[in-house]
């Protein structure tokens, strides 16, 4: 166990380095994982540390290698494969939606698919509409897939290690603009699939967020203390499956609620927390329940486009003071 | 080679590919007359006429292998031992089906006989059996794994990546293709522009061509593949030629198919070819019709048990959709 300030994409690599310590049935595959240590550096130095047999260049062939963890899996050990791109996982999506989700119930229980497919989504960086789609509602919409979204790098270590050693499929969705971001991770420090968490307490309204946005959402929370209004900010870090009793029990307090994410809003995550706090929470609303998330287009490519594209801290102000008019 | 030019001791192995034949010819059978009488719901596609490419590869199995087919897999999970009592009641929705009454003909599966799945996707078992033989060689197991797939699945992308992938990491892979002319309802020259031959060979994979209605001609090729896969020597693609019998599906009425060649296919049968076989061998009529009798018997006792089984539990599926308790 350690406490050491790491960048998010180090806190990546080091759950990856411990979990391949801690069990032998533990393998990496995917595209330049090996010897250039990933795309993003993810896996910088594994490699090395334990050789090729468990440490896989692939070739460029995503719905292979994501079936073949299938079949690994099955086989007794516990892939965890890259996709380089986010919107490269719409090649590996019979891999994913009709053999890894299905298989557990498909086949009456009769075994388990312990893969973990690690994958950053995110805009930010002028990569265009191929290289920042944000998918996690796609696969959050399938019944057997978890889907996984840490903000920080202390959650992209412990939320790693907790999705390698769940017994079912998990997408572990990184974020490309959070790689370099600091922060303090404890080795120690283990966490539940599912289980969000409140990152700021506040009791006039309720923001709910993912992945980069929870950012997004707390310098919208500090620029709102300063009109009076206390926001609570909570990181679902699991949006598949997601914490309802914490946001719930959330609003029950504030009495109102905006979700935020940088997926396109339209049939989104939102849209699924929105329709059951309406449902299960509608004694407790004050107000309409509010979406910010990014318009029906593909993510742009321009800089001028791209930022007008991205969802920032004034539309969730926005939307924060007409819940609260 | 035909079995007629085998040594009088492969009778015995002739005679036990029959017993499995028969098996699983006659099982498919009653899935036709069920299916017409509306016991078996869904789609179901029968391999009447391919019995012995299941009954051969099995035959060069052992425990620790490991197999995937595809919508037409009965008689590869027959031939792999799976309970016909269980795979009745699967097929026939009861709870006491392999797969609890959720899966059905495309999925029935047997992990503890290394049956990862018959699939609904063609040619999505090859790469699960790709990455089960990647965790032969992880694991050391000896195993092999074996990846059934048709003469339609040859367009598939996943195939190409599997051979590639495949080659790449000498993985203990044996792809065995039961080319029977048709992809679905059209005739494979028309879907495919090359030869398995030749994709084996621009992956520098083994490839062999066996009558694919020569039951003891599939098990030998079989069984030198596998010795070739356990020695550490790299995938192998085994191409069986065959005949479809049935249609596409049951309840496929075949107007796409000439008289002639569903004729000429007949003539083919394999299970005709071994009882000759047997005959001129030397093994008595009456022994093989024990063999037809004793598959039908239990079939008969499989099919009344599936009958009085219970329906499946909703409640039990929908707890199965992720497993249950702490992480591992």
């Amino acid at each position: 166990m350690s406490v050491t300030e790491m960048r998010y994409v180090q806190a990546v690599a080091q759950a990856l380095r411990d979990s391949l310590q801690a069990d032998e049935r533990v393998v990496l595959l995917g595209e330049d994982i090996a010897h250039a240590g990933g795309s993003f550096k993810a896996t910088r130095g594994l490699l090395e540390a334990f050789g090729p047999e468990r440490v896989r260049d692939t070739p460029i062939s995503e719905a292979t290698i994501v079936s073949a963890a299938v079949g690994a899996a099955l086989g007794g050990l516990k892939p965890v494969v890259e996709i380089m791109f986010m919107d490269f996982v719409t090649l590996a999506m019979d891999a994913l939606v009709n053999q890894a989700a299905k298989a557990r119930f498909m086949f009456g229980g009769q075994g388990s698919v312990p893969l973990v497919l690690r994958t950053p989504h995110g805009g930010g960086l002028n990569a265009g509409p191929q290289h920042s789609q944000c998918l996690e509602a796609w696969l959050a919409h399938v019944p057997g897939l978890k889907v996984v979204v840490p903000s920080d790098p202390q959650d992209a270590y412990s939320l790693l290690r907790a999705a390698i050693a769940d017994p079912d499929p998990v997408v572990f969705v990184e974020h490309k603009g959070l790689y370099a971001r600091k922060g303090t991770v404890d080795t120690g420090v283990t966490a539940s699939l599912g289980q969000a968490r409140i990152v700021r307490p506040g009791r006039d309204l309720t923001l709910v967020s993912y992945g980069a946005t929870v950012a997004t959402c707390l310098q919208a929370a500090n620029d709102l203390a300063g009109e009076g209004v206390e926001a609570e900010v909570i990181d679902l870090r699991s949006i598949q499956p997601w914490d309802r009793a914490t946001v719930l029990d959330s609003l029950a307090r504030t009495h109102r609620a905006v979700v935020v994410h940088e997926a396109v809003q339209a049939f989104g995550v939102g849209a699924e927390i929105v329709a059951t706090l309406a449902d299960e929470g509608f004694d407790d609303l004050d107000a309409p329940l509010l979406r910010v998330a990014a318009p029906f287009m593909p993510v742009p490519f321009a800089t001028s486009l791209e930022q007008a594209y991205a969802v920032d801290a004034q539309a969730v102000i926005a939307a924060a003071r007409k819940t609260l008019a | 080679m035909a079995p007629s030019e085998h040594l009088p001791a492969t009778t015995d192995r002739l005679r036990s590919l029959y017993r499995t034949m028969t098996l699983v010819r006659q099982v498919e059978q009653a899935l036709g007359r069920l299916f017409a009488d509306g016991e078996v719901p869904g789609f179901i596609h029968l391999s009447i006429g391919q019995e012995a490419i299941a009954a051969g590869v099995a035959s060069a199995l052992q425990p620790q292998d490991t197999l995937a087919t595809t919508h037409r897999g009965h008689g590869h999970v027959l031939a792999r031992g799976m309970a016909v009592e269980r795979f009745f009641k699967e097929i026939m929705g009861r709870d006491g089906g392999l797969c609890r009454g959720r899966g059905g003909s495309m999925h029935v599966a047997d992990l503890s006989l290394g049956i990862l799945g018959a699939n609904g996707i063609v040619g999505a078992g090859i790469p699960i059996a790709l990455g089960s033989a990647l965790a032969h060689q992880v694991r050391r197991t000896g195993g092999v794994a074996v990846a059934y797939f048709g003469d339609g699945a040859m367009a598939e992308g996943v195939l190409h990546e599997s051979l590639n992938l495949a080659a790449l990491w000498k993985l203990p892979l044996l792809l065995v293709c039961e080319n029977n002319g048709w992809s679905e309802f059209s005739p494979t020259a028309r879907q495919f522009a090359a030869r398995l031959q030749a994709l084996a060979a621009a992956f520098d994979i083994g490839f062999e061509r066996v009558d694919g209605n020569d039951a003891l001609a599939v098990a030998d090729a079989a069984l030198a593949a596998g010795a070739a896969l356990r020695a550490g020597h790299g995938p192998r693609v085994l191409e069986c030629m065959t005949h479809r019998v049935r249609g596409h599906f049951e309840g496929d009425a075949q107007k796409y198919r000439d008289a002639d060649e569903l004729k000429a296919g007949a003539e083919r049968d394999p299970l005709a070819r071994a009882r000759a076989a047997l005959l001129q061998a030397g093994v008595a009529a009456a022994d093989i019709d024990h063999d037809d009798t004793q598959a039908a018997a239990c079939i008969d006792a499989a099919i009344a048990a599936a009958r009085a089984d219970a329906l499946p539990s909703f409640e039990a599926a929908i707890a199965d959709v992720y497993t249950a308790g702490e992480a591992a």
